[in-house]
């Protein structure tokens, strides 16, 4: 994956501020976010909801302009320099619409009018599996197709940048497999994409790297296996019958929480401490209930980072 | 030498695209309005409608060329009803439905997506503008217009005034509805004050203040463009000071206008 990349930053981001002004003191959205994304890369935004991660993107798409930092896209800057920036980037927003009395291939049509250099519509329609609807009228389409409509008019221009704010939301296991597919041919292509998601398999699967976000900031930054590296992997059991002899001291550094009726081991050595946990049991005869045991993932990651985001301050997140 | 040979074809290339932008919202939008009948008809009846009632009124006297108060009359109309009521409801009803939103990701500049929304509208009040005044010298007895230029002039300058009067009156309309509630301080004072009526049937200081509103101006310069004389028939001394005075208001109304539309307009719904 890494031999389409190549180190030139299309995506530049520098200590990035997004302030709303109003209610009172007003609110910072984004506070001092800094990251860059290669040509080739899909680079992902992960965060709860309202991290910020569509106040970034709406800066870095160059629909609102930075309260300080400074943001480029190949090389421009995305909101002063909107009409030499937006003919090569493509655009999903996190809601935007359509006229509802239009049918799919006019809303398409006219979408590509207003390109410099667009594909042919029917052929883009296609690519999301939106041809057999073309005569339809929008305001029919379910919410999975409206999403796909929404990515068609975003590769309609032949983009080289692609800005995706939750890009599979409201679409089914099967049509979200599909805008997988779609997404790794475009990097294929030499496209590069940034994307925000809150399904942890989207990133894992798609991302070369990402950045998880909380309270306006990004608290974890790298490739998934780099992020999820730090994380502890888990085991769980429930206690069988009886008197059971108390738990031995396990290689791996476990941690040992109680959980309800058993027990669950976080370690950084999964393989280590399995070993000697099931040795241990089978030594004494016993049966583990609904023995688990798992690798770390993003999904744990992110949950543990928003647990303790509830608790802690912010300054105590980042690493 | 080198530059001048590049930066003209540059310019036109850029002329070119925002052309083709324009062409493919305005195409769009002709369609909605085509699909929405009740918009259709309030753009097209509306004028006739008030030219009708304003015909049946007593003449004040002082109108000296009905064919060319038709006309005029006919224009003022299609500039506050097809034109600035129908283009408050059609850009509220875009951004309700976070139709601008989506263009302003586009390459579309703001100009570009705010005059694509209007050109229907902006179509049909010339197309009424036109009528009246062919209407006025075939039917109604009018010589030719004296000055077509200024009367084409008056008519675009009052186009880019109620464009974006309309694109600020969207600041203060949450809703298509409320359209019919929040356009009515501009089209009550426009019609009672802005020249609808004679300046000598208005009370008090009221001529005076009528004198700065732009659909004043835009029927004074009609008036002198079609007839060489002003409502008041007054010399032709007068008619220059009097063209240079409503291209000064009519100038200023452009520039406050794009101001308020930059500062106040919204391009998504109220969160």
């Amino acid at each position: 994956m890494l031999g389409r990349m190549d180190a030139t930053g299309v995506i530049d981001v520098a200590g990035l501020h997004r302030h709303y002004c109003g209610g009172g003191r007003g609110f910072e959205a984004v506070r001092g976010v800094s990251f860059s994304v290669r040509r080739g890369e899909l680079f992902a935004l992960l965060g709860t909801n309202g991290a910020g991660k569509t106040s970034l993107l709406e800066v870095v798409e160059g629909l609102a302009p930075a309260t300080s930092g400074t943001v480029r896209v190949l090389g421009r800057d995305p909101h002063s320099e909107r009409r030499a920036v937006r003919p090569r980037v493509g655009i999903v927003l996190q809601d935007s619409g359509f006229p509802p009395e239009l049918t799919v291939m006019e809303m398409a049509r006219m979408w590509a009018g207003t390109l410099t250099a667009p594909r042919p519509v029917g052929e883009t329609l296609d690519m999301v599996d939106l041809g057999h609807r073309a005569r339809v009228g929008v305001h029919q389409l379910s919410g999975g197709e409206r999403r796909r409509l929404d990515l068609a008019l975003a590769l309609l221009g032949r983009p080289d940048v692609l800005f995706l704010d939750e890009p599979t939301s409201g679409l089914d296991p099967a049509a979200r497999q599909g805008v997988w597919r779609l997404l790794r041919d475009l990097l294929d292509g030499g496209a590069t994409i940034l994307l925000s998601t809150h399904h942890m398999d989207e990133a894992e699967s798609l991302a070369d790297r990402l950045a998880i976000m909380h309270r306006g900031r990004v608290v974890r930054t790298g490739t998934p296996a780099e992020i999820v590296s730090g994380q502890a992997a888990r085991i769980s059991f429930g206690w069988p019958p009886g008197v059971v002899p108390p738990l031995p001291v396990l290689p791996g550094g476990v941690t040992v929480e109680p959980a309800r009726g058993g027990v669950v081991l976080r370690t950084r050595d999964l393989q280590l401490t399995v070993a000697a946990l099931l040795e241990w049991a089978n030594h004494h005869d016993l049966r583990l209930h609904h023995f688990t045991a798992r690798p770390a993932s993003l999904q744990e990651t992110f949950l543990a980072l928003a647990e303790s985001g509830g608790d802690h301050h912010d300054e105590e997140w980042v690493r | 030498m080198t530059t001048t040979a590049r930066t003209v074809p540059a310019a036109l290339q850029c002329l070119r695209g925002s052309a083709r932008r324009i062409g493919a919202l305005s195409r769009a939008e002709a369609l909605l309005l085509r699909r929405n009948p009740m918009a259709l008809l309030t753009a097209l009846g509306t004028p006739i409608v008030g030219v009708a009632l304003l015909n049946a009124l007593p003449p004040s006297g002082s109108v000296p060329l009905p064919g060319a108060g038709i006309a005029v009359t006919l224009t003022a109309f299609a500039l506050l009803f097809p034109l600035y009521y129908n283009l408050v409801t059609t850009l509220v009803a875009r951004r309700e439905e976070l139709v601008l939103k989506r263009l302003r990701s586009s390459e579309c500049s703001d100009a570009e997506i705010l005059i694509g929304a209007g050109a229907p509208a902006m179509t049909i009040a010339w197309g009424q503008a036109t009528v009246g005044v062919v209407a006025a010298t075939t039917v109604l007895g009018m010589a030719l217009p004296v000055n077509p230029v200024l009367v084409i002039v008056a008519v675009l300058l009052g186009t880019v005034v109620f464009v974006l009067l309309a694109a600020v009156s969207t600041a203060v309309t949450r809703t298509v509805e409320m359209a019919q509630l929040s356009t009515l301080p501009v089209v009550v004072v426009s019609m009672v004050l802005g020249g609808l009526f004679p300046p000598d049937m208005l009370p008090g200081p009221l001529p005076w203040v009528a004198e700065l509103l732009p659909l004043t101006q835009v029927v004074d310069l009609m008036w002198l463009g079609l007839t060489g004389t002003t409502r008041d028939s007054p010399g032709d001394g007068e008619s220059l000071s009097g063209i240079v005075a409503a291209f000064l208001v009519l100038g200023a109304w452009v520039v406050a206008g794009v101001l308020a539309r930059r500062r106040l307009m919204r391009w998504e719904p109220r969160k």
